[in-house]
């Protein structure tokens, strides 16, 4: 098969690549660019594991061709910390606890930073409808929501 | 000192930024194979011809095995020796590996494997319990433990209820599939990264396939995404088929399940279904019972037998049964070899005589509470000994003051009057609320796997490399460990490097299961530690002439009395220039353990661990919709190793729990087709459905009886029973819908539409 060049950008840098058509983003994304952050975890756009942003809008990477990428803005937990500095909701899962075996821990910090920019102020039954499409099997979520509101509340009193 | 502090998970960093590394995340040189296997599409029968020729030509393709092509044991099970890699021809379950595919890429290899023509003599799959009981299909004679004698007590009992409940599996949905890398080294030499529980039993499995000694295969296993019991056995396939690939073409092999796959090919919890008959007396009390456990095991035995066992030891839970009689029946059907799951058959034993229980208090028309009140065990501080139905003293209870203590901070009794009243008040939301209680055994009951070994160094530069016999799935048992580590030594926990789990390193290990994980590699980590920390100590006294009590190791330095303070780093440099062993190995077994399974008695258990949990959900009447509304723990886990890592266990452990008692429903269809094999149709909690207000604590006053490490319990699986409390209130609730005559008798999970189902009979009762 033909393969596509697409050019695109990822956390920021701009990203040269060639992937055949019916490649998924998730794949170019781990398999070619060797960022492995993003897990597959269902493959069919179910579990919320490979959640990365496409132009600001939160996707499943599972359900996005590569060649979709083209001219487009990705973001992925890679991108999250900047500078060595993690980014607040990555600390507040640190501090609370919030995270087991990590496999889906990518994909939910990837949806809350989704969220926060979207509704800086989420109530708990927010945060808990929000990422109801992350699966995760270890933690029972609680120190999740937490961690969330936790961070929402850092990053608000820092704007 | 570390231990006890709600240190973060010792990868938490990586977890965070993506940069933890599973199986499939790390990077494999370019000639990497890559596997699947082709699936039987029937359940049961013979195959009669295999046409693999379009499979061969498809794109990617190098080649296809099957079973002749295998150079030594086909045989990847547990135990038993009755699980072939690739069918002899026999076809036992839909979704048996058939063959095996080799190809450049993961997705040309899945793609090859749904092109085999193969023709198949089908028979009448045998799925359920009862097509397995008319068959005679068994994997060894029921069991059965008896104590006095249950039938006179249930005769002349006062009041007698009869029942059974219908228990379902439950998959494990780890989040990271299973996965393996064969690298073959030199000299028939084989390096396995498998994502297991047990790396010691893949690198038997391997070497058996193989046809090499055990040296020759040597496993590691940095993490996993998960395992839940289900990477106890369950990843032997994957590794033993890329290690015979790598073994035949002398290139690294990687196989990976997609979720499908994984569903369809490995095993589950047990499916069970307990019938029972209790005796009792006009309060309550439980004169006598009787239960028949009815276990589905699946196509191959597997860890059966030990699960069907532990679902008996578990038959009582926190209730003291004078009289009581438990058969076991460990049935074989033409479904997935169902395998561990957190709980191990535990949580299956304990939701029956909470079923029994909750019947007598409808039957009594009493709180549930006040029925479960009168048939604990009697407290540790009471000197009466009372024994389990497998005649071992329980000397440990604490379940009495646990549930006064969360009954009361739970407001049960103020919040049992406010369901009465809003269930008065409202016709079609109803609510229910329950508290339930756990007990749950910990040892491996097969004795001889309560052991284990852990190898410490220090480095000449102060620095300690930690490695112990048990893996990291999630529960944070690598942070405990080092814990424990760091404690001997006075360092922080960073002076402690975590080393991935490796055969060569240390040998015959048991699986990281049945809870057990830091009681014994936490010992065994510590029985090293001192050893090195006595050395240290001996070679300092020589040098200073002080006594034992005049050194101390705390704060990354050594203190030596009347002396100067030294680093650790310098006292392990001049402990090495003074040729100080500076490696230890460490050993653990758990003491006075032995029971006898086939009469049922003795101490299979080194001690218990004790919880409790109530409940408040409300159910819609019109559709079966459900919440849950609230709910408060309080888990016993004696003096806390990690207090976040165990209030995480906890959390998690009912939530996972309360999935398989609500959502999580497994469904073949009548030719023994798993119809759910997606997150799209199997429906594990998602953040949502988290209660509402969740009040988790671990108890203060807890404190192991026995001498485990610092005097902690084991936290795995207790908490996962926690989620009766949900299924109970969910009973309740539905009581609350007719006229209270019948008992809803709810089978397990109780689905929205199981739960409509129930409201309809309350409902057709009260119109009758």
């Amino acid at each position: 098969m033909s393969k596509t060049h697409v050019t695109t950008t990822i956390n920021g840098t701009r990203t040269e690549f060639l992937c055949e058509a019916n490649e998924t983003l998730l794949t170019v994304l781990r398999d070619r660019l060797h960022l492995t952050g993003a897990k597959e975890g269902c493959g069919s756009g179910d579990c919320g594991a490979c959640s990365v942003t496409l132009n600001g809008r939160l996707v499943a990477s599972c359900l996005v061709l590569g060649v979709e990428a083209e001219g487009a803005e990705i973001t992925t937990v890679e991108g999250m910390a900047e500078g060595g500095e993690l980014h607040p909701l990555q600390q507040k899962f640190l501090d609370l606890a919030a995270l087991q075996c990590g496999v889906c821990t990518p994909g939910i910090l990837v949806a809350a930073k989704a969220l926060l920019e979207k509704n800086p102020d989420p109530s708990e039954q927010e945060v808990r409808y929000w990422l109801a499409g992350n699966l995760c099997r270890c933690t029972g979520y609680d120190k999740i929501i937490k961690a969330v509101l936790a961070a929402a509340a850092d990053l608000r009193g820092a704007a | 000192m570390s231990v006890s502090k709600p240190l973060p998970h010792d990868a938490a960093c990586l977890h965070v930024t993506g940069a933890a590394r599973y199986i499939d995340d790390l990077a494999t040189p370019a000639d990497t194979l890559h596997l699947a296997f082709g699936l039987s599409t029937i359940a049961r029968g013979r195959i009669e011809a295999m046409d693999l020729d379009p499979v061969r030509a498809a794109d990617g393709v190098l080649e296809v095995l099957t079973s002749l092509d295998l150079p030594a044991d086909n045989d990847v099970s547990a135990a038993a020796h009755d699980e072939p890699l690739l069918s002899d021809g026999t076809i036992h379950y839909m979704g048996q590996p058939v063959f095996l595919v080799v190809a450049t890429s993961h997705m040309a290899a899945r793609k090859a494997a749904r092109l085999a023509r193969i023709d198949y003599s089908e028979q009448t799959p045998i799925l359920s319990i009862d097509d397995a009981l008319a068959a005679g299909q068994a994997f060894e004679p029921p069991l059965e433990f008896v104590k006095g004698d249950p039938e006179a007590a249930i005769a002349c009992a006062a009041h007698v209820i009869e029942g059974q409940i219908e228990i379902g599996g439950q998959e494990h949905f780890y989040l990271e599939g299973h996965v393996a890398l064969a690298l073959p080294q030199e000299g028939g030499d084989m390096l396995i990264h498998s994502s297991s529980q047990h790396p010691s039993e893949i690198q038997h499995k391997v070497a058996g396939a193989l046809g090499q000694p055990f040296n020759s295969v040597r496993v590691e296993v940095r993490r996993m995404g998960g395992g839940f019991g289900g990477k106890e056995s369950q990843g032997n396939a994957l590794a033993v088929a890329t290690a015979i690939v790598a073994q035949q073409t002398g290139k690294p092999v990687k196989m990976r399940y997609d979720r499908d796959d994984d569903m369809i090919i490995t095993g589950k919890r047990h499916e069970f279904r307990i019938d029972y008959i209790a005796g009792f007396s006009d309060e309550g009390r439980i004169t006598g019972v009787s239960f028949t456990q009815y276990c589905r095991g699946g196509w191959a035995q597997d860890l059966t037998l030990a699960i069907a066992d532990r679902a008996m030891l578990h038959a009582d839970n926190a209730y003291h049964l004078e009289n009581a009689r438990i058969t076991s029946h460990r049935l074989r059907t033409n479904t997935v070899s169902n395998t561990a799951y957190r709980g191990f058959g535990g949580p299956q034993g304990l939701l029956g005589i909470e079923r029994v229980i909750d019947h007598i208090a409808h039957e009594l028309g009493k709180d549930p509470k006040q029925v479960r009140d009168v048939n604990y065990y009697r407290p540790m501080s009471d000197a009466a000994k009372e024994t389990t139905p497998y005649h071992m003293e329980v000397t440990d209870c604490v379940i009495n003051e646990m549930v006064a203590t969360l009954a009361k901070t739970a407001d049960y009794t103020e919040r049992r009057r406010a369901v009465a009243k809003w269930n008065a008040e409202n016709k079609i939301l109803k609510r229910g609320i329950a508290l339930t209680p756990v007990k749950f055994g910990i040892s491996f009951t097969l004795t001889f796997l309560n052991q284990a070994g852990a190898l410490v160094h220090i480095y000449s530069d102060g620095s300690v490399h930690l490695n112990h016999g048990g893996t990291e799935m999630g529960q944070g048992l690598f942070t405990k460990v080092a814990q424990v580590a760091a404690s001997a030594f006075g360092l922080p926990l960073t002076a402690i490097k975590i080393t991935a789990t490796d055969t060569a390193k240390v040998p015959n290990t048991s699986a990281t299961a049945a809870s057990s994980g830091s009681d014994l590699n936490g010992m065994a980590v510590k029985a090293a530690c001192d050893q090195l920390r006595n050395r240290l100590i001996r070679f300092l006294k020589g040098e200073y002439a002080v006594k034992s009590q005049d050194i101390r190791f705390e704060d990354g330095q050594v203190r030596i009395s009347g002396h100067e303070t030294l680093s650790f780093a310098e006292v392990a440099s001049r402990a090495y220039q003074n040729r100080v062993s500076l490696s230890a190995t460490g050993f653990y077994a758990t003491p006075d353990v032995a029971w006898d399974r086939l009469k049922g008695s003795g101490r299979p258990f080194y001690y218990f661990a004790y919880g409790a949990a109530v409940s408040e959900v409300v159910i819609d009447t019109l559709t079966g919709e459900n919440r849950i509304l609230r709910t408060d723990i309080l888990h016993d886990v004696g003096r806390s190793l990690n207090p976040a890592l165990d209030l995480g266990q906890v959390e998690g452990g009912f939530v996972q729990g309360t999935g398989w008692l609500t959502t999580e429903e497994l469904v073949w269809d009548d030719k023994g087709r798993l119809l759910t094999h997606a997150p799209s149709t199997y429906k594990i909690p998602a953040c949502s459905d988290r209660p509402a207000e969740f009040n988790v604590h671990l108890w203060d006053k807890g404190l192991n009886q026995e001498k485990t490490i610092y005097r902690s319990k084991a936290v795995g699986e207790p908490p996962f029973m926690l989620g009766t409390s949900v299924f109970m209130a969910i009973s309740d609730a539905i009581s609350a819908c007719g006229d209270g005559r019948s008992y809803p008798a709810l089978d397990a999970p109780a689905t929205p539409e199981r739960i409509l189902f129930a409201i309809k009979a309350q409902q057709g009762r009260e119109g009758a």
